[in-house]
């Protein structure tokens, strides 16, 4: 909850630090997520930008204006997830009860969780009979492998929403990607898994169980045994017996894989996907930001647009930071008479602009909150002088706008690089989301670019 | 303070930065750290504004102190050839393999050998002495994988130990697991005041008890200054408001009438925001874990600003202190 403020005017308007977003297109929400050819959307975007709040809020607007939705979400955070009634990580979509469907048809939400393990385990059982399938499934390098290495997730994220697209039982798939190490991970699984298991390497370690014994195949059992003599000492016997029994097993699943991985790509490349870029104004999210943009088009994946989380705004916006400072400080040269701890040290929480100066006992101490704590109930008995208390507004507005002005500097930058991309600002929230209403709340500021009830 | 300092965290929360400050708050004069990275994002090179970082350790700062951080961006494939290298001189065999694909299979596929190759570089440097038997490096600082995946990631060798039973890898996860569980390892946890970070922060902690791993700080991060008492807010509330907006004429602003609701409003937000992270840090307290506090840099932490954290923390006490450390 950084942002931690309740929305203020669009900064872009009203803040009057720059001009140059003015050129940025307006990312029409609605319009997305009403349109019938788009079937799936993508939010990625890097670590604690809200993605996953941005996938759910998405999928309950979008299923409030008609649309049959199912959000898969990778990894959310667990009230988010009880926000939208999914208590168990059944791999299953579940319906979100509470849905208020504007639209005809009637909306409907879905949302799950992904196991990851279990999908894993899906795939094994849809694709070997029974005791070849137990023989996988009992496998200690396939335990090790299904329950998360480098890309598993990524890849069983691409393998679910494979599946889920194909079932064609909902008008639309918002899917959230998985909290990836780098940026590339999850567009990459795919291809990596997949050339993997194309790759001479496992050739080599099938090979015996594939075509042991048959003649021409010399060189190959020299590579292999050449090989599993390396790796049998760097590994153990055992273990890459293991990992040969694992190989073999899934050697029927393989072909499969690598079509499904190529038509899950391919899917993500189909103008019924839509890509969002979720980020939050800071710098640093920005880059990455920028980088998903730029691979997005590497790769020929449609993006939609950037998702701006928690910009903040001030519907006091004409009073400059540099004027509410100097306006504090001729305050602090009315109130101090008699004493000099009247600044508030911007810096330092302990030394706060409202030190009581009718109160020379009360030091400034961390504890001088808890000091003052009856102060309200007898407002003549002031703990806080009428200055210093305007002082300390105008300071916090300073900082409010020094936040605005940094936010649309930050955005500015982003704007420079990629004038192409159509924008929509979310603005802050006072606190975290964990209720349909909460989501509801996040749509609204998506689609309306935040332009919040009440901004100037 | 241990020698091998782990920070970790939620995406997001700063952690890469923490650990760029840890490094410099250690380096007082004469010691030598080694920070490591192991996502291969060149955070690190970003933060110090330096190039890509090559895969060798190299100078990156000199600290306040007068003591020299080195920076090492670890690379699987590089630190496994390193390891056949080591264990078999497998020069060109290690080339050959590479060709049949079996390090992109061992460094990406294969379970957990990418975070073996990862904690056992880093633990390398730890162990490492020079020819006078003192440490290499008197502090190795890590910036980790993010709070979800840290366990595991820290945990990969126990695991391993058990699925190569014998042989110099199940020895080598072995040796790693000792330092890891150990009282020289310590892993910090870097959050926000915020809900979301903080229940991670919680959920990680359970986590790395549950696998013996040695916890050791929290670092709340970028916290904000408190500008305003919520006391005096609930005062100004309750029907000051014209008072304050003469005394705003009085301070030279104006058309103050208008603007007295919205600097009220701020205000009333910002209480709320207080409040909020108020019950976030009687969370963290709850997890009676030493706990730091880093101010937030608003501009986005440069070089300079990397610097000032480095002090803060030593001001917290986490810099070297005298005596400790330096082991031979």
């Amino acid at each position: 909850m950084r942002a931690g403020t309740e929305p203020g005017t669009d900064a872009r308007t009203d803040a009057g630090t720059g001009t140059a977003t003015g050129t940025a297109p307006v990312l029409d929400t609605d319009a997305l997520l009403d349109d019938p050819d788009i079937r799936i959307i993508v939010c990625c975007g890097s670590g604690g930008v809200g993605k996953t709040t941005t996938a759910a809020a998405l999928g309950v607007r979008a299923a409030e204006r008609g649309r049959k939705v199912v959000v898969l979400t990778i990894d959310p955070a667990r009230r988010l997830a009880q926000s939208m009634g999914i208590l168990s990580l059944d791999n299953v979509p579940r319906r979100v009860p509470g849905i208020e469907s504007a639209g005809e048809g009637g909306g409907e939400l879905h949302a799950m969780m992904l196991d990851m393990k279990r999908t894993f385990d899906e795939i094994v059982e849809a694709h070997a009979e029974g005791e070849r399938a137990r023989a996988i499934l009992e496998n200690p390098f396939y335990q090790s492998l299904s329950a998360g290495f480098a890309g598993t997730q990524e890849y069983m994220a691409m393998e679910k929403l494979g599946q889920l697209r194909a079932r064609n039982e909902w008008d639309l798939i918002v899917v959230d990607t998985p909290p990836s190490r780098s940026a590339l991970d999850f567009l990459d699984a795919p291809k990596r898994l997949g050339s993997f298991l194309d790759g001479k390497f496992i050739k080599l370690l099938m090979a015996p169980a594939k075509m042991g014994g048959r003649a021409g195949m010399k060189f190959l059992n020299v590579g292999m045994s050449m090989m599993t003599g390396t790796l049998g000492k760097l590994l153990g016997g055992q273990f890459l017996r293991d990992v040969q029994t694992f190989v073999a097993a899934m050697d029927t699943m393989f072909g499969g894989f690598r079509t499904r991985a190529d038509a899950t790509y391919r899917l993500l490349q189909a103008p019924g996907t839509a890509f969002l870029v979720v980020a939050t104004p800071e710098r640093d999210a920005l880059r990455e930001a920028a980088y998903f943009v730029e691979r997005l088009a590497a790769e020929d994946m449609p993006l939609a647009g950037l998702v701006l989380n928690r910009v903040h705004g001030s519907d006091a916006a004409r009073l400059s930071a540099e004027r509410a400072l100097a306006a504090a400080e001729n305050l602090d040269d009315i109130g101090i008479v008699d004493q000099t701890t009247g600044k508030a040290g911007l810096r330092d929480p302990a030394d706060s602009a409202v030190t009581s100066p009718e109160d020379p006992e009360s030091p400034p101490s961390p504890a001088r909150s808890e000091d003052t704590q009856d102060a309200d109930t007898e407002p003549e008995a002031d703990a806080v002088s009428v200055e210093q208390l305007t002082a300390g507004l105008l300071r916090l507005h300073a900082e409010r706008m020094q936040v605005v002005a940094r936010e649309q500097r930050t955005r500015d930058s982003f704007t420079a690089l990629h004038p192409e991309v159509a924008v929509t600002e979310v603005a802050a929230l006072p606190g975290d989301v964990h209720d349909l209403a909460g989501l509801r709340a996040v749509g609204d500021r998506l689609a309306t670019d935040s332009a919040p009830a009440g901004a100037a | 303070m241990s020698r091998f300092q782990v920070v970790s965290g939620k995406g997001g929360t700063g952690k890469t930065t923490v650990a760029a400050a840890l490094a410099l708050a250690l380096a007082t004069e004469g010691k030598r750290i080694l920070l490591v990275e192991v996502e291969g994002r060149q955070g690190i090179a970003q933060l110090f504004e330096a190039d890509s970082l090559p895969y060798e350790e190299r100078k990156i700062a000199v600290a306040p102190g007068g003591g020299e951080v080195y920076a090492l961006a670890i690379d699987a494939e590089r630190a496994l050839l390193d390891y056949l290298q080591m264990f078999y001189k497998l020069g060109s065999a290690g080339r050959a393999l590479k060709k049949l694909g079996a390090i992109d299979f061992a460094t990406t596929i294969a379970p957990g050998v990418r975070d073996v190759l990862l904690t056992g570089k880093a633990c390398e440097a730890v162990r490492r002495k020079d020819k006078q038997g003192r440490y290499s490096y008197d502090y190795v600082i890590m910036d980790a994988p993010p709070t979800g995946r840290i366990t595991r990631f820290l945990n990969v060798n126990d695991e391993v130990a058990g699925l190569a039973r014998i042989g110099p890898i199940h020895n080598q996860a072995q040796a790693v697991m000792r330092v890891l569980k150990s009282p020289e390892t310590a892993v910090h946890l870097v959050t926000l005041l915020e809900e979301m970070p903080v229940q991670e922060t919680a959920d990680g902690v359970a986590e790395l008890r549950a696998a013996e791993l040695p916890v050791g700080r929290v670092i709340v991060n970028m916290v904000r200054p408190h500008l305003l008492d919520e006391d005096a807010l609930r005062t100004a509330s309750g029907g000051r408001r014209k008072e304050i907006a003469k005394t705003l004429t009085r301070a030279g602003v104006t058309g103050s009438a208008a603007l007295v609701r919205p600097l009220i409003e701020q205000a009333s937000e910002h209480a709320q925001r207080v409040e909020l992270e108020r019950e976030q840090r009687a969370v963290l307290a709850d997890l009676d874990l030493p706990t730091n506090e880093l101010p937030l840099i608003g501009e986005g932490v440069d070089l300079p600003g990397l610097y000032d954290l480095a002090v803060e923390l030593r001001k917290q006490g986490m810099g070297d202190e005298a005596g400790q450390g330096v082991g031979a």
